[in-house]
């Protein structure tokens, strides 16, 4: 039973951060029609610098966190302007420069901050736990889990309730009849764009006391984030939501049953996804 | 006509260079290199089947490479005999390949590209986690190459032969497929698909097939992977196995068949070269990829070709035609 509830907490904090990474991803795939590969890299860049500001800098934690996520967000910009535009209409080229990049990324940080696991102390104030039911929960995650709803209603509101909310909508609805009303959608893409990766990022230090940052962990989310999107839906926000919760649920509960085909679990409700509802659950066309 | 009798007497000096190499490489350890580049040549081609000719780029080959090795790894392991380990991994990778394409051609394009990277991923997490399978990081090793007639292939120029006759064969059977009728309704669905179905063509079964053929290539190619090596590891199912094998096929030039052969050629000496001098080679890689595909797009042969017959014309001396790029 204890066990259970634990788990539970840790699928849905899991879930949390899966939401950070893939909120922007789906909207980067919604907007540009491009799976964009480096965003792995971008939620292990994220760590990465995270971490270094606040051990190395001495920052503290969640000043660091939005320090990393301001660098990640002018380093996808970077990559969206300097790259992304010049291959515009080919979306195979795209795709190609992203995972270039992402090896780069990769090879990068492990020449920057070596091959062993960076750990990141839990910030003050949100140690220790909270014994409730007769069990022992740790604060951090139910930090995590408040934190990544708080983003999840900012971006609810960003998109429903702002006038950039509205123009995204409407790129991601139909981009050219987009750009025949007068909206600026390459400007929208590189403001996408950063706002992807900085969410990464920002997910990537987040996850740093849970997770800490190691060589792969780009390979280890970017899978999630690929199985979250067919799930949810390319550009939905609440698909990427449930997509997140549902998981972080599998993800874990998948790792303390069945350790040895954990991966295999999380790749069922992608096989019914696709066979039963190509557009994903919350979808308006299949990618 | 003088193009063909050149193209063929070229291709008669390129097989005659191929059958030579053990005779014109400094020792041992160049055959081996020149018998991995035929391997990745024969993984490059069924790659560039799908992605020259079906217009389907997969990211999640090595997944069925890996397979095949492991197949051929694990029947060993388990007391089978060579001829027998070597069946089971075509029929375990052709029935995975059937799978990997059901599940991927629910989608085309970057739909396509997703999925299979996705899936390429859960085979590596199955060869990373399956421990009593597959045993893990540490990986499986085969004890001996087979002795197909009594012909040693622990010897390198030997084990060079017997893969420059699989190349040879492979080369054959995706230049029969390529130019077969089927290959060229492959190409229509490519560049037409929904005209191919109006016509009554079945397009979904045609891309099927191809995704099965490139199946078996993929298979050929990982069978002779790990005798080559010995051994096999989850590292070979990682995402930049696939994405090497990409990167050899958009280099080389995708629908061509010369230009997987070429491309594999430059990544496996590139690699082996440069990882002699420097550690970063995935960085390497990763610059190489995006620069072929900023600055040629259409990769080394087609680039080639092209500037060949530029050539050509402004030595026949015909500025007219020469000014268009």
């Amino acid at each position: 039973m204890s066990l259970w509830g634990i788990l539970a907490i840790n699928s849905v904090a899991f879930g949390g951060l899966l939401f950070l990474l893939s909120a922007g991803f789906s909207l980067i795939f919604g907007l540009m029609r491009i799976p964009n590969l480096t965003h792995g890299s971008m939620f292990m860049l994220g760590g990465y610098i995270g971490a270094s500001l606040n051990l190395a800098y001495h920052l503290p934690f969640w000043l660091a966190a939005l320090g990393a996520a301001a660098t990640v967000a002018v380093f996808g910009g970077l990559i969206e302007r300097l790259l992304l535009r010049r291959l515009a209409g080919s979306v195979l080229a795209q795709v190609l420069v992203t995972l270039g990049i992402s090896f780069i990324v990769a090879d990068f940080c492990l020449l920057a901050w070596g091959g062993d696991p960076v750990s990141v102390a839990t910030p003050p104030g949100l140690t220790g736990g909270v014994r409730a039911f007769g069990l022992y929960f740790t604060t951090y995650r139910f930090a995590i889990i408040l934190v990544a709803c708080v983003v999840a209603a900012l971006l609810w509101a960003l998109l429903d309730r702002t006038r950039l909310g509205a123009m995204i909508r409407a790129g991601v609805d139909d981009p050219e009849m987009a750009r025949v009303v007068g909206i600026r959608v390459s400007r929208l893409f590189t403001t996408v764009f950063c706002l992807g990766a900085a969410l990464a990022g920002f997910g990537g230090i987040m996850g740093a006391p849970v997770l800490t940052v190691y060589p792969g962990l780009d390979g280890d989310m970017l899978p999630l984030a690929l199985v979250i999107v067919i799930l949810g839906g390319a550009g939905s926000l609440l698909g990427s939501l449930v997509g997140s919760f549902l998981i972080g649920i599998l993800y874990n509960f998948g790792q303390a049953m069945f350790p040895e085909l954990a991966y295999f679990v999380l790749f069922l409700p992608m096989v019914l996804v696709l066979v039963l509802r190509p557009q994903g659950l919350f979808g308006r066309y299949a990618p | 006509m003088t193009g063909r009798i050149i193209a063929g007497l070229a291709a008669l000096a390129a097989l005659a260079a191929l059958v030579a190499v053990p005779w014109w490489v400094p020792g041992d350890y160049y055959i081996s290199i020149a018998s991995q580049i035929l391997i990745y040549a024969v993984f490059a081609l069924g790659v560039d089947v799908l992605i020259g000719y079906a217009g389907l780029v997969s990211l999640g080959h090595a997944g069925l490479f890996g397979l095949a090795s492991y197949a051929v790894a694990v029947a060993l392991a388990g007391g089978s005999a060579q001829f027998g380990a070597i069946l089971l991994a075509l029929a375990v990778t052709l029935a995975g390949t059937a799978i990997f394409a059901a599940l991927s051609l629910r989608a085309t394009g970057i739909g396509f590209i997703m999925i299979t990277l996705a899936m390429g991923q859960i085979m590596w997490g199955l060869a990373y986690r399956w421990f009593d399978l597959t045993n893990g990081d540490n990986g499986v090793n085969v004890a001996a190459r087979p002795m197909p007639f009594g012909f040693d292939l622990e010897v390198a120029s030997n084990f060079y032969f017997a893969t420059l006759v699989v190349f040879l064969l492979a080369l054959l059977i995706a230049w029969v497929f390529v130019h077969s009728p089927f290959g060229a309704s492959l190409k229509g669905t490519r560049d037409q698909p929904r005209r191919m179905t109006a016509l009554g063509y079945h397009v979904w079964m045609i891309r099927f097939c191809a995704c099965l053929f490139s199946g078996l290539l993929t298979a050929i190619a990982g069978i002779l992977f790990v005798y080559y090596t010995k051994f096999i590891s989850p590292q070979s199912l990682a995402l930049t196995s696939s994405a090497e094998v990409v990167l050899m096929v958009i280099s080389g030039g995708s629908g061509t068949l010369l230009g997987p052969v070429v491309g594999a050629a430059l990544v496996v000496i590139v690699k082996n070269v440069a990882s002699a001098y420097i550690e970063r080679w995935n960085m390497l890689l990763g610059a190489i990829f995006v620069a072929i595909v900023l600055f040629m797009p259409e990769g080394l042969v087609p680039g080639s070709a092209r500037l060949g017959r530029f050539i050509l014309r402004q030595l026949r001396g015909a500025p007219a035609k020469a000014a268009k790029p």
